[in-house]
């Protein structure tokens, strides 16, 4: 006979928790309070809110943003991975000249930048292609190129670009050596290398912060509206300008953001699940 | 090509490699024969590894030369004596006559085990994918994966990577194979499965290079064993003179050592 056999059976009690039910209460009030106010409080306007939301003006200042997005996010992207692929280079040069278009991307605030790119007529009236210290091949007048159009995707492009180039460049960093050595020792040139063994591998890394990035890209659009290029937060402007109808009217473009981000993340999550092929983790 | 026939499969001349200040291998000179299986021992940090990346270009020799079936690694002879480096692409080019086994396997883990034998040869070959897909099946039978060729290696155990590893390697058709340390980084139980399919490639006439701290295979598989310690090489021979009636003493001491580590 043992002494088990004879004990009395065990309970097994969880933890006490007092907090989890109070910050479940107060979360509870919280949620209410904000859900009474968008129903009793009569300046949000929910008439003009629903007026405006699929008008045919917001709709085309929409389309606008999300062009631009869409243009700015496949440049960056491009810019990106060129920028990360010369931060890595062994060539010195390269790597210097990546080295400060980040540094630069990373001191000047976005506004700024987009400022300065439209105005940039008056530092370089005329944009001139050709070898230094000859006669110029071709030359323009900046403001013929450099529209508000041109200088938002500019605008957007630089700072992003920069910003994924840093994102790339972890994500090579983080694929194991021997991943290089294996494809080496198989004879691949290194072009091979690269493209068929390192970038699938970098990219998967890289995908949730590279997301991220396009979706703030989505938002930070609103920031051309400085130049008074016509998307979303511009049209929104122009019609409060007209009507003061003001909250309302950020309302509808706040929805919009909000919408939009929101679909971009379940997009993100189906993309990180492709492409975490052959990773558990 | 019966030029070729009077070449050494790999041969070594007074190769030596240093990283910053650290000399790691010393005028090492050493030829292998072709379809010789040539083992390498020695304690850690020996420049065993150093050697065997030499040999492919992995790493590249601070001097010396190293040319496989007399192909210089790594140089084009632009006149007699007169070698120039070669880009890497061309390197890439001379490697494929090279098949390296790692200890840490190195499979890429965004392909399945199919897609990780027939890549090279399809981006590197230009072979045909029904072609490279036919020979990738022979070879998982060969390493007894067939049941495997869909799945993932992570979903492999260790063993079973470094035979797709094998495999992958062999799919280039090498003429020479270097092995660094491929059980070493296995479970004991699993060891015995990957050493089979290594004898099994030896029998095929292959040329091989291994660095290996397992005594008795070393013992059955090569027909010539070298010791190297502190970059050198200390001795060399065949298995029955190095590992079983050593003349040196620090192979002497060597060898009682990992046999103690095996009894422990
Ligand atoms: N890339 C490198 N940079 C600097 N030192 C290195 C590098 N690779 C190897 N070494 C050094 O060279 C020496 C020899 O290394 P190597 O890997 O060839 O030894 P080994 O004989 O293979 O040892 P082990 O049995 O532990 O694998 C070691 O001291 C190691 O620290
Ligand atoms: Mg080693």
């Amino acid at each position: 006979m043992t002494m088990q056999s004879t004990a009395t059976p065990v309970q097994l009690l969880p933890r006490r928790d007092y907090v989890t039910p109070v910050l479940w209460v107060v979360l509870f009030f919280m949620v209410l309070g904000v859900v009474i106010n968008l129903f009793t409080n009569p300046r949000w306007r929910w008439d003009v809110v629903s007026q405006y939301i699929v008008s045919e003006q917001i709709l085309a200042g929409l389309a606008t943003t999300l062009w631009l997005t869409a243009l700015s996010g496949i440049v960056g992207i491009a810019i990106g991975l060129v920028t990360a692929a010369m931060r890595l280079s062994k060539r010195a040069p390269l790597r210097m000249i990546a080295s400060v278009y980040i540094a630069l991307s990373r001191a000047i605030p976005a506004l700024v930048l987009i400022l300065f790119i439209y105005f940039f007529a008056a530092l370089v009236p005329n944009i001139e292609i050709g070898l230094p210290f000859l006669p110029p091949l071709i030359s323009v007048p900046t403001n013929s190129v450099i529209t508000q159009f041109a200088a938002a995707v500019i605008g957007l492009t630089f700072i992003l670009g920069a910003h994924l180039g840093e994102i790339f460049r972890g994500g090579v960093l983080s694929v194991d050596k021997g991943q290089q050595e294996a494809a080496r020792a198989l004879g691949m040139p290194p072009s091979t290398t690269q493209l068929r063994v390192i970038l699938p591998q970098a990219i998967r890394v890289s995908t949730p912060a590279g997301a991220n990035d396009l979706i703030s890209l989505f938002k930070n659009t609103s920031l051309v509206s400085i130049i008074g290029y016509t998307e979303l937060l511009t049209t929104v402007q122009s019609i409060y300008a007209r009507t003061y109808e003001t909250i309302p009217l950020l309302l509808v473009a706040c929805i919009w953001y909000m919408a939009l981000t929101l679909l971009a993340m379940g997009a993100q999550r189906l993309l990180e699940r492709r492409m975490s092929r052959g990773f558990s983790r | 090509m019966s030029t070729q026939l009077t070449h050494p499969a790999v041969s070594c001349l007074e190769v030596s490699k240093s990283f910053a200040d650290l000399e790691v291998l010393r005028a090492i000179s050493l030829d292998v024969a072709q379809g010789e299986v040539v083992s390498i021992l020695g304690p850690s940090g020996s420049g065993k590894s150093t050697l065997l990346r030499c040999m492919n270009r992995l790493e590249q020799p601070t001097r010396g030369l190293i040319r496989i079936h007399g192909d210089p690694m790594g140089y084009l002879e632009e006149a007699p004596g007169r070698f120039r480096e070669l880009p890497e692409r061309d390197v890439a080019r001379q490697r494929r006559q090279i098949g390296m086994v790692f200890q840490r396997f190195n499979l890429f883990p965004h392909m399945s085990v199919l897609e990780n034998i027939i890549e090279a040869p399809l981006r590197v070959l230009g072979s045909g994918k029904a072609e490279a897909t036919e020979k990738a099946l022979d070879l998982l039978a060969r390493v007894g994966l067939s049941a495997k060729r869909d799945a993932y290696p992570e979903q492999l155990s260790g063993g079973q990577q470094q035979r797709v590893a094998i495999a992958r390697a062999l799919a280039m058709e090498p003429r020479v194979m270097l092995f660094d340390e491929p059980t070493s980084a296995l479970d004991p139980e699993l060891v015995g499965e990957v050493l089979d399919v290594i004898s099994d490639v030896s029998r095929s006439g292959m040329t091989m290079v291994i660095v290996t701290h397992e005594i008795s295979f070393a013992r059955d598989v090569s027909d010539r064993v070298v010791f190297i310690d502190n970059g050198s090489i200390v001795e060399m021979g065949p298995p029955q003179q190095v590992i079983d009636h050593p003349q040196e003493e620090r192979t002497r001491t060597f060898l009682s050592r990992v046999k103690q580590a095996e009894l422990a």
